[in-house]
């Protein structure tokens, strides 16, 4: 929980460290420090608690269609607005639609969606982050001031300004957070690059004559992937918080997709009207899902950052 | 402190030719953009050639740019006014909405990170720490549904609009815009609250604390005069890049409490295309944030002794 003072190291600098001759490293060391990492993982509360929650998440929108009592798309105009009752748990929309099916089947636009996003901005800003902190000079200085840029401007709006140019669906919300992720990310990984650039094993790559590519992705980065994860973990909540926004916004999935934020932003304005229902539940899904991927984040973060 | 306003200025002027590449270039035709698939190419022609966007991308730049430092916004497709006039009047709305929210999250903030800090570990910290994050990690939007559902339908306290009457007194405004400001809280409360307590937790263990401890002050003024004061300089840091944060957060809380403010300006524009709102809008968003880094920078170093007398760290 903890906010990093310094430059996230490596988790397997501490090994080194340890190690009674800190020269070359064992071959076994990576793995056994990643074993430890799990066994601190599974004993947390908070991450188990996470798990347990995102489970069950996934798990709708994997099979909603078999788990909901009935179909999310079908309306009902004779039975509109109806509060939640046994038939309908969690009552009916304005068009009269289960909202209780329409909670567990849309669980899956932002759970595919969410994750696609992060990893897409996770890929791009590690690399980004490894040339930066690799090369320094020009390069560096240039990519960080466009970066710094990027970064001058709330996620939020910077993701608005591009959906209105690239019109509103899946893809473009998917494009629009990985590419406004990638800055973040690669801060955090530049970081944690001019760490380990100074190390021996860089510099035993470079005297073997390895080519650049191979030094960057095949021997440094397998040591920054502790911060990596960290990161990944941790962007995958705002970028739910992202996507449910941008949904509720009405710039993100579109109707008549089951989707929480759209639920949420086609009922609102009915909840002063005493129809609480239809925009309360799927609100509360959101809320739910974005908590239990931030238990996640916080037992990764703690996992990896002792 | 010239070397960072020049940083500022080059980060402004790269932001600005983002903006402007995002607004102008990606969406292609922009009267093509605006009249929709089916409208005729003359017409299509006919608003490129209003809106001086059939001309080379260079001179669009240009004008816009110095039109901007000129305090010409241009003018708004979708309100027919010219854009200041439309930006002044709702940033004062949203400042308003955003100061209720700080004087409220600031000290809340601060009390909380020094409650958990003081008994780091313990249950209260967890509570805290945890209680904060996920209060930070759920969307305003969502917090605006549950608040509106208990304060204004249940309990009938609130009002669930956020728009209060012209010519209505403060303390009318406040009762407006708590509900709003209160999203706000919640989603900024984690942030501060983590700060502060990785402040406190520092200066608690730091050599003046136990010099303080050892000369036998009471614990009061120990944390008053001495770990508060250390702790409290990265927080104003915080306060700073939320600003930023703010923005966006604005958004989804105008739309839902129906307050005219730069977040609903900004729906507004996207939802009706209106690319000479937009983009002056997110410049001048760009331009607050980084003068609130920039006097958070001033306020820091002013405020912390050692940065101020000149001592390096």
């Amino acid at each position: 929980m903890s906010v990093p003072q310094q430059p996230v190291g490596s988790p397997l600098d501490d090994a080194l460290a340890a190690s009674p001759a800190a020269g070359p490293r064992r071959p076994d060391e990576g793995r056994t420090a990643r074993r430890e990492q799990l066994r601190v993982l599974v004993r947390s509360k908070t991450f188990i608690a996470g798990a347990v929650i995102v489970g069950f998440w996934v798990l709708c929108a994997g099979f909603g269609e078999l788990l909901a009592p009935q179909d999310p798309l079908a309306p009902d105009p004779l039975n509109d607005l109806a509060a939640p009752s046994a038939d309908h748990w969690f009552g009916t929309d304005r068009l009269g639609r289960d909202v209780f099916s329409r909670v567990i089947v849309g669980a899956r636009d932002i759970i595919v969606v969410a994750p696609l996003a992060t990893l897409l901005g996770t890929v791009v800003g590690t690399a980004l982050g490894l040339v930066t902190g690799y090369f320094r000079g020009a390069v560096d200085d240039v990519l960080s001031r466009i970066i710094d840029a990027f970064l001058a401007l709330p996620v939020l709006i910077l993701g608005l300004l591009a959906i209105t140019a690239l019109g509103p669906s899946r893809g473009t919300v998917i494009l629009v957070i990985g590419a406004v992720f990638a800055p973040i990310i690669a801060r955090t990984v530049r970081a944690a690059v001019l760490t380990e650039r100074g190390m021996d094993y860089v510099a035993a790559a470079r005297l073997r004559n390895e080519r650049t590519p191979y030094v960057l992705f095949g021997e440094i980065l397998p040591n920054v992937m502790g911060p990596v994860t960290v990161e990944f973990t941790v962007r995958l909540g705002y970028a739910i918080f992202y996507v449910a926004t941008l949904s509720f916004l009405g710039f993100g999935i579109q109707p008549p997709a089951p989707d929480w934020g759209l639920q949420v932003f086609e009922h609102y304005g009915l909840i002063s009207g005493g129809f609480w229902w239809a925009a309360f539940f799927p609100a509360l899904a959101i809320a739910t899902l974005v908590i239990g991927v931030n238990l996640l984040a916080d037992g990764v973060t703690q996992a990896f950052e002792r | 402190m010239a070397r960072r306003v020049a940083l500022g200025l080059v980060t402004l002027l790269i932001l600005s030719v983002i903006v402007f590449l995002i607004a102008q270039v990606l969406p292609g035709d922009v009267g093509r953009r605006i009249l929709g698939p089916f409208a005729d190419q003359r017409a299509v022609d006919a608003l490129n050639e209003q809106l001086g966007t059939n001309r080379s991308l260079v001179a669009q730049y240009w004008d816009w740019i110095t039109g901007f430092l000129t305090g010409d916004l241009g003018d708004s497709l979708a309100f027919r006014r010219p854009v200041s006039e439309v930006l002044g009047p709702a940033l004062v709305r949203s400042a308003k909405l955003a100061v209720l929210a700080f004087f409220i999250v600031v000290p809340l903030g601060i009390l909380g990170g020094v409650v958990a800090a003081r008994g780091e570990g313990r249950m209260r910290d967890r509570l805290v720490s945890v209680g904060g994050l996920s209060a930070t990690a759920v969307p305003e939007f969502v917090w605006a549904v549950t608040l509106i559902l208990i304060f204004s339908l249940t309990l009938g306290l609130l009002p669930s609009t956020a728009q209060f009457p012209d010519g209505s007194g403060p303390l009318t405004q406040i009762e407006y815009l708590l509900l709003p400001a209160l999203c706000l809280v919640f989603v900024l409360f984690g942030y501060i609250a983590r700060m502060a307590r990785a402040g406190t937790i520092e200066a608690l263990d730091a050599d003046y604390t136990r010099t303080a401890v050892l000369k036998g002050l009471p614990d009061r003024v120990v944390l008053r005069k001495h770990v508060l004061r250390n702790a409290l300089l990265p927080t104003i840091a915080v306060v700073a890049t939320q600003t930023g944060y703010l923005f966006g957060g604005l958004v989804a809380i105008e739309v839902i409490f129906n307050y005219q403010g730069i977040g609903q300006a900004m729906f507004r524009a996207v939802s009706q295309k209106d690319f000479p709102m937009l983009q002056s809008t997110v410049l001048v968003i760009g331009l607050i944030y980084l003068v609130a880094t920039l006097v958070a920078d001033i306020l820091y170093s002013v405020l912390n002794p050692r940065v101020r007398l000149g001592s390096a760290e």
